[in-house]
C-alpha cells in the first residue's frame, strides 16, 4: 500500500514493525503538502524543521522500545487554538499574530507522549467562531473535495488537511459542531466526546462550558484510537472528569444487533436538502438491515437549541476574550492616548467582524437589566434541552441524523448573512448544550460530488455505542 | 416583538466590550444585535418557571487543591510575548498622574 493511502493506525503498525521509518512518513506527508497546500491552505503554520527533529527523536524512542503507542511516529496536524510550546498559536486572529505559547495543551502533550509528530497548526475560523473557516485572518481554506466550496468550520483546516492527505489525522475543537460539521463537509470522520472527557487545558477558550477537543480522522478506528490517546482526567482542567471507561478502541465491533436507534422527525423538516435527507435515510435503512432497531420519534425543543446556544456561547466568549488587551501578549495598537484608548484600539484592530459581533451580543446579554431575560433564560432552556435528551436516551442508545442541512456551501456565500449561517448549526449544537458525544461519518455524496455526513449521538459517557454503530456502518458503506 | 437598540445602548455595549466603533460599525452592530435579539426572544415561548438554570451538564463542584507552585520561574519566557517590557516587567500606558 502507498504510504499516503494508509490510515493513521496502519501507518503506526508499519512503523512499529520497522517496515516504514518515521522520516519516510514525514516525506510522504510533505509531498502531499507541497502538492495541495497552495490551493487548499489547510495550515496557518507548517513546522518542517520541528517535525523532522521530532521524527528523529521518536524513531530513536521506538527503536529502543520506549514508546509502544499505536500512533507512535504518525504525523498529526493541530488546530491553531491549542497552545504548543515554542510554536506560533494564532487562533486565526490578528490579535495573536505573534503569540508563541510557553506551554503545551494537555491533549497535545498526550499525543506527543504517544510519539505523535506535529506537522503544524491548522487554519480555522477566528477564535473558532464561524462555520466556514472564512473568518480566519490568514486567508480561507478550501474544501479539498471541490475547491469552489468551503471546508466548513470552525476546524476547517484540520478537516481539509485530513481529506487532502496533508496529515494522517488532526485535532480539532467543537463548541457547536466545529469538529463534526467540517468532517461532514470534507468527507472525514470526527468525534466530539462527552464534555469533560478531554482536558481543555491549553485550548484557547471560546465557550468554556461547551468546548471539547476531539479527533478528525480518515476512519472510525483512527478516531477511536486518537480519542483514547488524548482523553483522561487533568487536574489543570477542573471540568475534566475522572472516567474509567476510556478504552474506546474496544468498541470497534462490527455488530449493531439490538442497538436502538432513534431518528428525530424534527430533523427532517424545512431547510433540509433532499439529497442529504435521502442519504441519511439510506444509511439508517442499512443499519436496520444489519440488525439495529430503527424508529422515528419526536425530540422536543429542536428549534430552541440555536438561540440558546448563541446566547450562552457568546456570553462566555465575551468574558473569555477580555484577556486580549495588548498588555501581556499578542498584538498592541501603534498609537494611543491612554490605557483605555489602548485597550479599545488594540481590540478593535485585532479582532475581526464575527468575533466583535459575538463579544457585543455576549456583553449585552450579561449586562445588568438583561441578564435574567437573556442569559439566565438560556441556561434554563439548556436544562430543558438536556431533559429532552435524557428522555430520548431512555428509549434509544443512539440518535441518528444529518450533520448539516446541506453539503458544503460555495466560498463567499455565507458571511454576508450571519443569521443564515447560524441556522446551519441546527443539528450539531444541541450535543454541546447537552454535553453528549457525537460522531460524524461520511455516508454519501450529492450530485456535485460533495460529501454528506451522518451524525450519531450517544448519551453522556456512551461513546462506545456510537463508535460501534459508526464502525459497523463504515463496514457496510465500504471505502469512501 | 422587534427589538430596537438605541444609540445609548450601543455606546454602552461598546464600553462593556472594550471596542472602538466608528459610526458605520455602530449602525451595523445595532442592526445585528436587533436581529439576534428578535431571534433569541423565541425562548420566551417556553415556560421556564421553577426550572433551575444549568451552567454545567455534569454535577461538578469546586475542586480545591493546595496552593503550591509546581512550575519553575518562567518570567523570561513569558516576557518574550509582551508587546513592551522593561526591567523584567510589562510596560503599560500611564494609568494615573
Amino acid at each position: 500500500m502507498e504510504l499516503s493511502q494508509m490510515s493513521a493506525l496502519q501507518l503506526g503498525k508499519s512503523i512499529a514493525a520497522g517496515e516504514v521509518k518515521v522520516k519516510e512518513a514525514l516525506d510522504a506527508v510533505f509531498t502531499a503538502v507541497d502538492a495541495r497546500e497552495a490551493e487548499v491552505h489547510s495550515y496557518i503554520t507548517i513546522d518542517r524543521e520541528g517535525a523532522y527533529a521530532s521524527a528523529e527523536r521518536v524513531q530513536q524512542a521506538i527503536d529502543k522500545g520506549e514508546i509502544s503507542s499505536p500512533l507512535a511516529g504518525v504525523p498529526v496536524a493541530i488546530k491553531d487554538n491549542m497552545c504548543t510550546e515554542g510554536l506560533l498559536t494564532t487562533c486565526a486572529s490578528k490579535i495573536l499574530c505573534n503569540f508563541v505559547p510557553t506551554y503545551t495543551a494537555t491533549a497535545v502533550e498526550k499525543l506527543q507522549a504517544a510519539g505523535a509528530v506535529i506537522l503544524g497548526k491548522t487554519n480555522m475560523d477566528e477564535f473558532a467562531m464561524g462555520s466556514t473557516t472564512e473568518t480566519s485572518a490568514y486567508g480561507v481554506t478550501k474544501n479539498p473535495r471541490n475547491t469552489a466550496h468551503v471546508p466548513g468550520g470552525s476546524s476547517g483546516g484540520s478537516a481539509a488537511a485530513v481529506a487532502a492527505g496533508e496529515c494522517f489525522y488532526a485535532l480539532g475543537s467543537d463548541t457547536g459542531g466545529s469538529i463534526r460539521q467540517p468532517a461532514g463537509y470534507c468527507g472525514v470522520t470526527g468525534i466530539k466526546p462527552t464534555y469533560g472527557t478531554v482536558s481543555r487545558y491549553g485550548l484557547v477558550a471560546y465557550g468554556s462550558s461547551l468546548d471539547q477537543i476531539g479527533p478528525l480522522a480518515k476512519d472510525v478506528s483512527d478516531a477511536a484510537a486518537i480519542l483514547e490517546a488524548i482523553s483522561g482526567y487533568d487536574e489543570k482542567d477542573s471540568t475534566s472528569i475522572a472516567r474509567k471507561d476510556l478504552n474506546f478502541t474496544a468498541a470497534l465491533k462490527d455488530d449493531v444487533k439490538g442497538v436502538r436507534i432513534g431518528i428525530p422527525r424534527d430533523y427532517f423538516g424545512e431547510g433540509l436538502d433532499a439529497e442529504v435527507a435521502a442519504a441519511i435515510k439510506k444509511a439508517a435503512d442499512e443499519l436496520k438491515a444489519a440488525g439495529a432497531v430503527v424508529e422515528e420519534f419526536d425530540l422536543a425543543l429542536v428549534k430552541y437549541a440555536i438561540p440558546t446556544y448563541y446566547t450562552i456561547a457568546d456570553a462566555e466568549a465575551s468574558s473569555n476574550l477580555e484577556r486580549f488587551d495588548g498588555i501581556k501578549y499578542g498584538y498592541r495598537t501603534e498609537d494611543y492616548s491612554d490605557l483605555h484608548d489602548m485597550y479599545k484600539k488594540t481590540r478593535s484592530e485585532g479582532f475581526g467582524p464575527e468575533v466583535k459581533r459575538r463579544i457585543m451580543l455576549g456583553s449585552f446579554v450579561l449586562s445588568s437589566g438583561y441578564y435574567d431575560a437573556y442569559y439566565l433564560k438560556a441556561l434554563k432552556v439548556k436544562a430543558l434541552i438536556k431533559q429532552a435528551f435524557d428522555e430520548a436516551f431512555k428509549k434509544y442508545d443512539v440518535i441518528l441524523g444529518p450533520v448539516a442541512p446541506t453539503t458544503a456551501p460555495k466560498l463567499g456565500e455565507s458571511l454576508s448573512d450571519p443569521m443564515k449561517m447560524y441556522l446551519g448549526d441546527i443539528y450539531t449544537i444541541s450535543a454541546n448544550l447537552a454535553g453528549i458525544p457525537g460522531v460524524s461519518i461520511p455516508c454519501g455524496k450529492d450530485a456535485a460530488g460533495l460529501p454528506i455526513g451522518m451524525q450519531l449521538f450517544g448519551d453522556c459517557f456512551k461513546e462506545d455505542v456510537i463508535i460501534r454503530t459508526a464502525y459497523t456502518y463504515e463496514k457496510i458503506r465500504g471505502e469512501f | 416583538m422587534a427589538n430596537v437598540i438605541s444609540d445609548e445602548t450601543i455606546e454602552y455595549v461598546g464600553i462593556l466590550s472594550k471596542l472602538k466603533l466608528d459610526d458605520a460599525e455602530k449602525e451595523q452592530a445595532k442592526k445585528d444585535l436587533e436581529e439576534m435579539l428578535d431571534y433569541i426572544d423565541q425562548l420566551g415561548e417556553l415556560d421556564t418557571e421553577g426550572v433551575e438554570p444549568m451552567s454545567h451538564v455534569h454535577p461538578v463542584s469546586n475542586r480545591f487543591r493546595e496552593d503550591v507552585v509546581t512550575n519553575g520561574d518562567e518570567r523570561e519566557k513569558i516576557l518574550k510575548n509582551a508587546p513592551e517590557e522593561r526591567d523584567g516587567a510589562f510596560v503599560v500606558p500611564r494609568t494615573f498622574d
